[in-house]
This record gives C-alpha cells, structure tokens and sequence, in this order.
C-alpha cells in the first residue's frame, strides 16, 4: 500500500517535471488564466526574447479589472485601460489564445469564468497573474496567483519554478449559526490564524461546516485563503463538487466524465495522511464578522467593539493605531452604528448567483437608505444573466443599488467606479487595504453579502439578524 | 543562461516601518494601466508620499537625508496581498537592491527574486537595531552579504537568512528561472502527454 497523502501532495508529484538547480521544482501548469493587467508585459518580455506560447489551448483569457460596469461602449474613456485591452486582443489573436471577450457571454472575473465553464477542474494545477487564483482550489485544484515574470514562464514552458509548500488542515466542525456565512468563516479563520499564519503553507479546508457548503461558498472561502498568507487553499473534491461541474461546457462528457470522476475521487487526501499542522475550529462558535482596520486579519464580530490602542499586544499597537488613524474610528466604540457611505456589492469574493439571490431574500421591499451609494456588480455576464432571469435585478434595483455589467469593478477600483475622499464602504469584497477602493483616504469595511444589504438599508454597520428578524439559535 | 551572480549588496538604507505593508499601498492599482513596466518607479508608494493634491506628504522616501538609499527596510509580512510584480519592479527602477524585514508575502517574495531583488529577513530585534542605526547615521552603509547569511552594519552583525532556493538562485545566477525552464521543455511534453488533454481544448 502506498503512503497516505493529501491532495495537495498528490497533485504536486503528478505535475512535478523535474528538480531545477536551486532545488525548486518545475511544475506543471495544467491550465492558465490570463487577463488584461498583469500579461502584456509578459507577452513583451516572450517578444523580447524571440519566444513562443508553448501550449496556447491550455491558456485561457477574459478581462476583467479595468472594464468600466456603467457602459461598455468602446473606445473607453480611460485611454490606459483601452490600450490595455487592445493588447489583450492582441495578443490573444497572434498567439492562438481562446478570449472571453467583452462580447462573449462568458466574459467575468477569471475566477468566475474558470468555473462557470468548467475549465477548473480538481486535481488540476492552475495558475493566474493574480493573487485570488486560490479561488479555484474549491474544487480540488492547486491553484496559484503569480507575478508577470511567472505568467511568462506559464506561457513559454507550461510550467513555473515553485518549491512545495506544507499544508494545513482547517477543520471547521459542526454547523454554522444563521446568519453566518462562508465570508464570515474565512475571516474568522484570517482573524484567528493572522494574516501571516499562512506563509509557507497551503490551506486544505475540511470538516462538517465545508461539507455542507456548496460551491459557492467554498470558493468565497478558497478566495480569500491569500489574505491570510497562505498561497492556495484547497477543499477535496465530493459529489457537491462533480455535479456542479457535470455537464459544463468544457467539462469532461459520457464516458471520459464517468473516468474523471473516479480519478478525481482518488485525489482526495488520504484519511491517515498526516498533515504539516492541523487547525480546529467550531462553526457554531464563528459570528458575523467585520472588518475594522486596514487588513484582512483586523476583524471582529459585529457584536464587539473596536480596539484600543492600550488595549492591544504590545507589538501590535503600532499597527493599531495606523488602523484607526486611517479608518477614523472611535476606539472602544461598537462597531454598529458606523456610518457608511457606499455599499459594494461584488468581485470574485462574493458575485456569485447565490450571494445575490441570499441578499434578495432581505432586500426585497426594503430600501438602501438616503445618502448611501449602493452599486450591484455580478462577478461575470452568467451571473448577471442568471439573476435577471430569476428577477433578482429587479430586488436590487427596486432597492435604490445600481445594476451593472461584469467586471472586478469597486474591488480595486482600476475602473470608473471608485470611492471618493474617506467615504467609508460596506463592501463584499477581500482587501480593506488602504487606498484599495480608489481613494488614498477611503474606508472599506469588509463583511458578508447580507450583512452589506444590511448596512445598504441601514446607512450603517450593524447586525443583519436584528435588521432582518433572523433567530440566532443554531437550527437543530 | 547563467545571469549576475548576486552575494552581496552594499548601499544606505531606509527604513519604511511598519507591518504588512501590501502591494497595493507599494504600487496603487490605478498604476498597473500600463503594458510595460517602464516608469513604474515613480509610482512606488506614491499614495503615502503624496498628498490628494500632488504635493509631498514628508514620506521618509522622499526624505534627503536618505535620498539614494538602496535596501529598503521594513516589518513583517513586507509586500502581502496582490500578485502585482509592479511592486518589486516598482522597487527595482527606484533603485533598490535589497529589502530586510521580518518576512515576506510570498507572492512578492518569489517576483522580486526572478528580478534579482534579494529579499533577507531577519529578527524582530534585528530589524528594530537596524532602522535605529540608520536613522542615527543615514549615511551608514549595510552589507547585505547573501552568501554568508548576515546583514551588517557599522557596528551590527545580524542574522539574515532567506529560503535555500532563493539564496542558491541569487549566488549562482539563476534568479530568473526561464532559461532553465526552457532546458526542460522536452520533458514538459511527456508530462503534458501522461496528464492528458488540455481542459482549454474541449
């Protein structure tokens, strides 16, 4: 009997070519996504050097950050992101590149796209110039966000120089309360764990909590693994898993689907495999969580206060207090009750069907309070054509938020769509970075996709269970 | 392709305190609209340098006293968040050489060493030590001595250590992988050939 595994292990061994000199591996990159930011350049430097995409079918592009949501009337006003998009064309057409373009119904956010049409599959190595890459691992795929100089080894070898990471198990037991969702989780596990408790690690999601997710919601969890430093994270692939891929378009078909589901249930980790570390958590004891600083891992549940200074680790305090600086926030204070100005609903986070059709569920007959400027952006046209057609566009818009086109949009704001000066934004999106939104001086507190329908209608943060008479008892 | 070998770095520094600075507040995304890299210097940290209206906001990088500086110190985490390889190309047309912090985002940590930016950590105590020795004396030059596996600094030896693969890379100049990756083109095709059919080909 051969050693147990995890998946992550197995798939690493599959797609290892060789050891390079350094002692890193060339890995194999099954499929690679490509959008309009981050591979120009990489496409210069194979020009530069008299290079060749090696294996073009295996590299597949849309675009996606800088596509204004308001119109997608060409040229766009922006001259840099037109010529950005150009290029992509470009490039695409002369190396044989398959392009969900603006026109196509598959255009979205890349990590949208990969799995709409199927293309992300488990046991799969993907990579793409972007850090949200870990996205796709809630398939059972390794999947990494590199920089341009790796997008270009992609497109010249098929393969990358990588050294194999450890992994971590996150176990997360149990069942979660109502009004907890998979954002809530993963930033529970950032708060708990540190935005740095992941260097050097994959995380393997598992127990009762991912068990139950769909896929959805375990690619909001795979999503943002980043933000707490680990480099992909990963859920085994199960039947929830092959039924939401059968019978997508570039998904395998009659018997070489029988096949690949075989294959991809023996890639799962091995029960008795041991694991680099392993890490507890109880769903029932994850609340809804906000953010309240300037990153990801400086979050609280809705019902707690915002830090002090004083009240802070001594070696965090520094930290503490940019955090407040920025977000001008009173310390001590509750966290509900902070007025917003902005509320974004979107981004490869939580733009997905099922983050709008929970928010509709609670946005239907209420309206986005005066002041409060509240913009709907479904990560890709799918989405977007599949909540038109279930008349959750209409719940929005009825609402008073503004209907858009696909796109990474408010995110991080390379479009149009931008906060201004320090408005503070409720926002479904993964990075609370200053400056993140578009404005050196706004204000992102991250939180559910309810919970931002909550402060949409509130005009403040506060607890989506109150607002929306939601029983905070586990349903038994 | 064997390129520079890299193992030691000389030059003034400057310490950009603090922890988990990301890649956006190193190159904000309204300057990643480009399709070279060229020019990205400029655009490194400008949000913290520069105020709405353009003018300077005193940021320690446009301080003379550091004005040529070369390794750029910071804390823990240095350069977490987006892929953007603009952040350590941004750091590299500025004219650093080297970045000692505590750690490193991945992400950055693997960009900046296929660009031959030799990225060292070293210990929360020795990170302090160092930002006070170069505040005292900007003037002061640092060693960055990648082979020997020390940052040193007037009177400061300190511990500085980085992945073996990176610090191998660096001292046999085999930063940038492609060629290498290149040599191992055939053996890429027998394991795309076991792997079977690409997904992208459906």
């Amino acid at each position: 009997m051969s050693e147990a595994r995890s998946l992550y292990q197995k798939v690493w061994r599959e797609h290892a070519v060789r050891t390079l000199r350094n002692g890193q591996t060339q890995l194999f990159i099954d499929t690679h996504l490509i959008h309009e930011v981050t591979s120009p350049q990489a496409f210069g430097m194979l020009r530069d050097r008299g290079l060749k995409v090696l294996m073009p079918e295996r590299t597949i592009a849309t675009v996606d950050h800088i596509v204004p949501t308001h119109t997608r009337v060409e040229p766009f006003e922006d001259p840099l992101a037109d010529e950005m998009i150009r290029e992509l064309r470009r490039n695409c057409t002369e190396n044989g590149i398959r392009f969900f373009d603006l026109d196509s119904a598959n255009q979205g956010i890349v990590h949208m796209v990969g799995p709409e049409q199927g293309i992300t599959q488990p046991g799969t190595t993907i990579a793409c110039g972007d850090s949200h890459t870990s996205t796709h691992g809630a398939f059972g795929a390794i999947a990494f966000g590199i920089g341009t100089s790796q997008v270009r080894d992609v497109l010249a070898t098929q393969t990358m120089a990588m050294s194999e990471l450890k992994v971590r198990r996150i176990e997360v037991t149990g069942r979660l309360r109502p009004g907890v969702y998979a954002k809530d989780v993963i930033l529970h596990i950032i708060r708990t764990l540190g935005v740095k408790g992941g260097l050097g690690y994959a995380y393997e999601y598992g127990g009762e909590v991912f068990d139950r997710m769909n896929m959805e919601e375990r690619m909001t969890v795979c999503n943002m693994s980043i933000e707490g430093g680990a480099r992909c994270g990963y859920v085994n692939p199960d039947d929830t898993t092959f039924s939401y891929l059968e019978g997508r378009p570039f998904a395998p078909q009659g018997a070489a689907w029988d096949e690949a589901v075989s294959r991809w249930r023996a890639l799962a980790s091995d029960p008795d495999c041991r694991y680099d570390d392993v890490v507890t958590l109880r769903g029932e004891d994850i609340p809804p969580t906000v953010t309240w600083g300037i990153n990801p891992g400086q979050a609280i549940s809705i019902e707690q206060t915002v830090p002090t200074v004083e009240g802070a680790a001594e070696g965090e305090r520094e930290a503490v207090a940019e955090a407040l600086a920025h977000m001008k926030l009173t310390p001590g204070a509750p966290i509900q009750g902070t007025r917003i100005d902005v509320a974004f609903f979107g981004s490869c986070t939580n733009g997905r069907v099922s983050d709008f059709v929970e928010a509709a569920r609670y946005l239907e007959g209420r309206r986005v309070h005066a002041g409060v400027k509240a913009i709907a952006v479904p990560g890709s046209q799918h989405v977007k054509a599949e909540c038109e057609r279930r008349g959750i566009d209409k719940v929005f818009k009825a609402a008073g938020f503004e209907w858009r086109d696909a796109g990474c949009s408010m995110c991080l704001a390379m479009n149009p769509d931008k906060l201004v000066g320090d408005q503070l934004c409720a926002s479904t999106s993964n990075r609370n970075f200053k400056g993140r939104q578009g404005s050196p001086t706004g204000r992102t507190v991250l939180m559910s996709p309810v919970m931002v329908a909550a402060a949409a209608v509130t005009g403040e943060v506060t607890d989506a269970r109150e607002v929306f008479g939601v029983t905070r008892e586990a349903v038994a | 392709m064997a390129l520079k070998q890299i193992r030691e770095l000389r030059g003034r520094g400057v310490p950009v305190t603090g922890d988990d600075i990301d890649t956006d507040r190193i190159v904000p995304a309204r300057y990643l609209k480009c399709v070279t890299f060229d020019g990205l210097g400029e655009t490194l940290f400008y949000d913290e340098r520069h105020g709405e209206d353009g003018t300077l906001k005193g940021h320690v990088l446009d301080d003379p006293r550091f004005a040529g500086a070369s390794i750029l110190i910071s804390g823990s985490n240095f350069g977490c968040g987006s892929s953007r390889e603009h952040a350590p190309q941004a750091l590299v047309r500025a004219g650093f050489t080297a970045v000692v912090a505590e750690s490193f985002g991945e992400i950055f940590f693997g960009n900046a060493t296929t660009l031959g930016l030799a990225c060292v950590s070293v210990s929360p105590d020795a990170r302090r030590a160092l930002t006070q020795a170069v505040r005292d004396d900007p003037q002061l030059e640092i060693v960055v001595d990648v082979a020997g596996g020390q940052v040193r600094a007037g009177a400061l030896t300190l511990d500085a250590s980085m992945p073996e693969s990176a610090r191998e890379a660096l001292l046999a100049g085999y930063w940038d992988p492609l060629g290498e990756l290149l040599e191992g083109v055939g053996e890429v095709r027998e394991v795309a050939e076991r792997l079977g059919h690409a997904v992208g080909s459906a």
